[in-house]
């Protein structure tokens, strides 16, 4: 074995090493998601169960609240927020780059660090007062409009970037062929800028299924709130989690998340992500 | 300076062989480009000697060093890359002398250097700029003064007037000859361009698909080649090239619209290896090696008038043989008025014929 | 760079004005609206809550009670609870994580790469209350997988959650949060023309070398724009509240749960929380503002 070959395989081996210790820290505390919800002896340690059971998913089903939890609310809550965002999003981002507009990349930075400094946290008092007086405590509209307004100026952000890629021919063609301005981008823009629409309510939809704090602040009775609080009708009455339910639960409520990730990193890549802010 | 040689060197991406067991050798001081079509392999050879890539098969030598398997810190080449690779946060100053840093040399001394390396390439007043504010001439000056400074055994360069205008281009390519001339330092030169090759070299190593097709002095190249893909690459306008069969029984040749018959039988003459009856081959005339007949003449091709183009300096004609066009040279700046029906008489020394396998038949 | 226009001003404006309602709803009403209820006795149940009394700087005056402010349970110690815990997560560990994981796959390829990452990203996109729980159990002193390493490479067992609360979630979102910086590394990196590498390893740079002389002066813009970011949503980050609860008895309160045990528990004191929202969008804006100087000046350097 000569140098080269030797130096290779050092830091190759080194990478495998570093692999497998990054690896492990970031798979690890996800191991359990992985084998609690199948054994009906589950406890918070990581075992392979000794019968492979669904048990556990079908003592879930049985709970009708956490259920509708799932399966209407986060539905409801996070399709409402993906159309509404992807919605405002794209047709705001689209009038923004296709009007002339003085300082409109500053303006758009402003929105973001506006956005950043009224974070969720800080503005969980002035929003929960805000929906009381509109009336709309313990209802999803309340939700949804909350999340989007948090959610929209980096919607917007993130779909600049694709609509000013999009060079500006073909609606000029369409303007000149005598469209309304509407029914052009209904027709030519919108489908050319769909998989930047795509993407943005793919993200608006992730963020919307996994919130916490907006639907515990704004919602109250148990048939509105999404999965992410329906976890807490798992535990018993002396404030102890149902192991086995709970992993159960946290199983189902994660899948939808998963998938949509392999679709997005399989059509796409997750590069762009980090071109956010960046 | 040093030698550089390759020996049965073979480098594969996966399932591409890249470089396909090549052999050559670079002498002290020469001038050599590799030239070639994307794809061939001459980019690929380039940075096998640096150590940028590491071969697979074979061996090379840089001086009398086996450096192989060597880093590229260890081979002690310079290199100038395409982008010229100056880094935008240091100064002309800072980027050029980066080699001398990398050794341990002061800074008093790094300045002296880099100083009298820059006004030889005319850039000494820039030195405290940043590569942004200077042009691509200047740019590609200060990766050269760079390379210079570095006073390596070799210098590598990676189609480094690409980047430039058509303009700027002829003037950086004077400017490179004579610095090497100055320096006597060996350099190996890829590009896709074949006036570049020719303009710039001792010799040209001709490349495609990995191997090596042709290495030769530029004239050699030219006057000689010795395969279709050379004849066809080396040459602006390039070569014409015929394909069709021999009728060697009637001294003939017809082309693949299997009509255009061309008297043949003085060119055969001339092959100790004649192609066999019916052979598939290719006839190759360059343009300036034709004359042009407004009559019939014995063994002449008949062809018919295309275009004209006069190109100030000369005049180019394009006429129809058979299906095919072919181009022909005149040193005349007026264009001459031509009939519909012209003769063309190839130069019969300059005339090749080109067996099926594309190599030539002497 | 001249934009042509495709419409009207007044055609813009129309696509736009979705978009503006929204942002003068949910974000320019909480920011004033803050401000004014910070300066009353504002709740949400009992006398206060139909009829407010301005209190003036009252609220603030109790945040900041530097007989009081310091005690667990406070303010003054959720400021320094999270900026500790901004410290150890977004400082050192969300952007060292990120920086060393994007460096060591640097012009990598292959399956070790596409794991590493998808295992980071998968932590950074799984729903909070999940994750939390998944970690409650990894933290679990009996159970939990971490002590079950930890023991058999003979470290011991402590018992996380309840005797390292602060290193638990500072563990926790420095996990959570890598993926971001190594993403944004990642590209960063990727906008290096190999050229400048290969022409420092030829021109004879070590690996130092080619460290100090050409990554770290290309990255470092970077790396302290996303340090500022990372520490701006460390610093409002509520996740952890699902893990710890804010305990035990108050040691992992940071200001954002200090915010909600505020306004919605206990006196739900709105006013107070309205102090307690302004003082974050100050420090919020601080770190805005050197992130906006920074973005100029690294615009101006390239």
């Amino acid at each position: 074995m000569n140098r080269y070959q030797l130096r290779t395989a050092i830091s190759r081996t080194l990478l495998v090493l570093f692999s497998v210790v990054m690896g492990a820290f970031f798979a690890l505390p996800l191991l359990w998601l992985l084998t609690a919800p199948f054994n009906t002896q589950a406890n918070l340690a990581v075992t392979i169960p000794e019968t492979f059971s669904l048990a556990n998913f079908e003592a879930v089903f049985n709970n009708k609240f956490a259920i509708r939890a799932l399966f209407l609310n986060n539905l409801i809550i996070g399709g409402g927020v993906m159309v509404l965002v992807a919605t405002v999003a794209t047709l705001a981002s689209y009038g923004l780059s296709r009007t002339r507009v003085p300082g409109r990349d500053v303006l758009v930075y402003i929105l973001i660090l506006f956005s950043s400094v009224v974070s969720g946290t800080a503005a969980m008092v002035p929003l929960f007062l805000l929906i009381f007086n509109m009336g709309l405590i313990d209802t999803y509209l309340g939700v949804i409009l909350v999340m989007t307004g948090g959610l929209l100026p980096s919607a917007i952000f993130i779909m600049r970037d694709f609509v000013d890629s999009i060079p500006r021919s073909y609606e000029e063609a369409a303007l000149v062929a005598g469209a309304s301005s509407f029914r052009m981008f209904r027709d030519v823009a919108f489908p050319l800028v769909r998989p930047g629409v795509m993407v943005v309510a793919i993200w608006a939809f992730v963020n919307a299924w996994g919130a916490y704090l907006i639907p515990s602040v704004l919602l109250r009775s148990p048939e509105h709130m999404p999965a992410s609080i329906a976890f807490y009708s798992f535990y018993t009455e002396a404030g102890t989690p149902n192991i086995t339910l709970v992993s159960a639960y946290a199983f189902l409520y994660t899948i939808p998340v998963l998938l949509l990730y392999l679709i997005v990193n399989w059509r796409f890549g997750f590069r762009f992500f980090g071109g956010i802010k960046s | 300076m040093s030698q550089i040689t390759f020996e049965n060197v073979v480098k594969r991406f996966g399932s591409v062989v890249a470089v396909d067991h090549v052999s050559l050798t670079i002498g002290e001081g020469e001038f050599v480009a590799l030239l070639g079509p994307s794809g061939c392999g001459k980019t690929t050879t380039l940075r096998l000697i640096a150590g940028l890539e590491i071969a697979d098969n074979g061996r090379i030598t840089i001086g009398d060093r086996d450096v192989t398997y060597l880093a590229p810190a260890a081979r002690d080449v310079a290199m100038v890359f395409q982008d010229y690779a100056l880094y935008p946060h240091m100064t002309i100053l800072e980027n050029i002398g980066y080699p001398l840093k990398v050794r341990g040399i002061g800074k008093q001394e790094r300045a002296e250097r880099v100083t009298e390396v820059a006004r030889e390439l005319q850039i000494a007043n820039l030195l405290e700029r940043r590569p942004s504010q200077l042009s691509g001439g200047q740019q590609q000056r200060a990766s050269v003064a760079r390379a210079v400074v570095h006073q390596a055994v070799a210098f590598l360069f990676d189609e480094p007037l690409s980047n430039l205008d058509a303009q700027l281009r002829l003037e950086a390519r004077a400017f490179l000859k004579h610095l090497q001339n100055e320096l006597g330092a060996t350099s190996v030169y890829v590009t896709h361009d074949q006036a570049e090759a020719m303009a710039l070299a001792d010799r040209i190593v001709v490349m495609r698909l990995g191997k090596i097709m042709q290495i030769g002095a530029p004239l050699d190249v030219y006057r000689n080649p010795t395969n279709t893909f050379v004849a066809s690459f080396i040459g602006s306008p390039p070569m014409n090239l015929l394909s069709g069969k021999a009728l060697i029984g009637q001294g003939q040749f017809v082309m693949d619209d299997g009509e255009t018959v061309i008297d043949m039988h003085q060119v055969y003459q001339r092959l100790s290896n004649p192609p066999q009856e019916n052979e598939s081959i290719t006839l190759g005339i360059r343009p300036e090696h034709i004359t042009i007949h407004t009559e019939p003449q014995p063994f002449a091709i008949p062809s018919k008038l295309y275009v004209v183009q006069p190109m100030g300096g000369e005049t180019l004609v394009n006429v129809r043989v058979g299906s095919k066009l072919v181009t022909v040279r005149l040193f005349q700046d007026e264009p001459p008025s031509l009939p519909e029906d012209v003769w063309l008489e190839p130069a019969l020394e300059w005339s090749f014929v080109y067996g099926a396998d594309g190599e030539r038949i002497q | 760079m001249e934009r042509k226009a495709i419409f009207s001003a007044k055609v813009g404006l129309l696509f736009l004005a979705p978009a503006l309602i929204f942002v003068a709803v949910f974000l320019l009403y909480p920011f004033v609206r803050v401000f004014m209820l910070s300066f009353t006795n504002q709740t949400l149940l009992g006398a206060t809550a139909p009829n407010p009394d301005w209190v003036g700087l009252d609220n603030y005056q109790r945040l900041f009670d530097p007989d009081r402010w310091m005690r667990l349970g406070e303010f003054g110690s959720s400021l320094k609870i999270t900026a500790r815990f901004v410290i150890g997560s977004a400082l050192i560990g969300q952007v060292g994580l990120g920086l060393l994981i994007a460096w060591a796959f640097y012009r990598k390829k292959g399956f070790l790469r596409e794991a590493v990452y998808t295992l980071v990203i998968l932590a950074w996109i799984i729903p909070e209350t999940v994750v939390a729980f998944t970690w409650v159990a990894f933290l679990d002193w009996e159970f939990g997988t971490l002590n079950a390493v930890l023991e058999a490479i003979g470290l011991g067992s402590p018992d996380w959650l309840f005797n390292h609360p602060l290193e638990s979630i500072i563990l926790f979102n420095s996990w959570r949060g890598a993926a971001f910086s190594m993403l944004l590394f990642s590209s960063a990196l990727e906008t290096i023309p190999p050229s400048y590498i290969e022409t420092a390893e030829v021109v004879g740079a070590n690996a130092w070398q080619k460290f100090r002389d050409i990554f770290f002066p290309l990255l470092r813009g970077h790396i302290l724009t996303d340090l500022i970011l990372i520490t701006l949503w460390t610093f409002n980050v509520f996740t952890p509240f699902l893990l710890t609860g804010g305990g035990p008895v108050r040691r992992t309160e940071l200001v954002s749960i200090y915010t909600y045990r505020t306004a919605f528990q206990g006196q739900h004191e709105f006013g107070k929380g309205g102090a307690i929202a302004v003082v974050m969008m100050l420090i919020n804006f601080s770190l805005a503002i050197v992130y906006l100087l920074m973005i100029r000046r690294r615009r101006v350097e390239a």
